[in-house]
């Protein structure tokens, strides 16, 4: 394995903390990202969602992407 | 609903009332939800138009260059079933655009990782734990962190069961994309995740109980 011990330790153990499964942060993904973009504490709202887009390298790209999209719009 | 750390409980929450966020959402729900007829038609063409461009968007911040346009009408297709099967979950906490726009990035997500990994063989073994190195110290790697690789090591071999093992090993070390491990094992992502999750805490727990607490960046 040639990546950084530390960030391969990570992906191996994952959060922490309690995190909503894939299903829930779909299902929020929406709400959550339009909350972060208007500055609120969209982590309040959605708890558990940050410790699941840690944790889910495919929830976090579909993260990234509704961000990336909302961006492009303007 | 929340995964703790120490256990998994299902929690079911009602639905909140739908209101909504702006006239252009509720112009959407209204014309989507019409009887069958020329306007309704015309929504749902709409709607398919705006998900063919979030389709295409993703697919070509993703890179793709070959037959973009055939893989974002298939994402805008697939992605336009699962919102008018939805379209009563929609409860105006968003706009709608941005509501119906997850459904076709993650199509066109998902059509993309597919594609990436067609012809390519996700070798699942019980021994894929094997390819954690021994976490000797050395350049790169401090004495905390080699103590926890060991102890990982260890613990994957020991406390995982075989399907729990190779899971892990596929999504955090092998680099499967979750999707396409779960199209290989005919399973759903949400499936694999909880199954990746339990490991992950039998981990954490092997670990605690040889006073080893992982945090962000080093042991405490």
């Amino acid at each position: 394995m040639s990546d950084e011990p530390r960030a391969r330790l990570a992906r191996l153990l994952g959060p922490a903390a309690a995190e909503v499964p894939c299903d829930t942060c779909f299902e929020q993904l929406d709400v959550y990202v339009e909350l972060e973009r208007a500055g609120a504490d969209a982590e309040a709202a959605v708890p558990g969602m940050r410790a699941h887009l840690a944790g889910c390298p495919a929830c976090a790209e579909d993260h990234e992407a509704l961000h990336a999209l909302l961006d492009a719009e303007g | 609903m929340l995964i703790p750390a120490a256990s998994v409980a299902a929690v079911t929450a009602p639905l909140p009332a739908r209101s909504f966020p702006d006239t252009d959402s509720e112009a959407w729900i209204a014309a989507l939800g019409a009887p069958p007829g020329p306007d309704r038609d015309a929504a749902v063409e709409r709607l398919h138009a705006l998900l063919r461009r979030a389709a295409r968007f993703e697919l070509r911040r993703r890179g793709t260059r070959v037959d973009l346009e055939d893989h974002a009408v298939q994402a805008a297709d697939d992605a336009l079933v699962a919102i008018l099967a939805k379209l009563s979950t929609y409860r105006g906490q968003s706009r709608f655009t941005t509501w119906a726009y997850k459904f076709a990035l993650l199509e066109a997500a998902v059509h993309a990782r597919r594609r990436a990994w067609q012809g390519r063989e996700v070798a699942l073994g019980d021994d894929g734990w094997a390819i954690v190195p021994d976490g000797a110290p050395g350049p790169g790697v401090d004495a905390e962190t080699s103590e926890l690789l060991r102890a990982v090591q260890d613990a994957i071999a020991t406390a995982l069961t075989p399907h729990q093992r190779s899971v892990l090993v596929a999504l955090t070390l092998q680099g499967v994309p979750i999707d396409v491990l779960a199209e290989r094992l005919g399973t759903t992502r949400g499936a694999l995740y909880k199954t990746l999750h339990d490991a992950r805490r039998k981990l954490r727990a092997e670990l605690a109980l040889q006073g080893l607490h992982p945090i962000e960046g080093g042991v405490r």
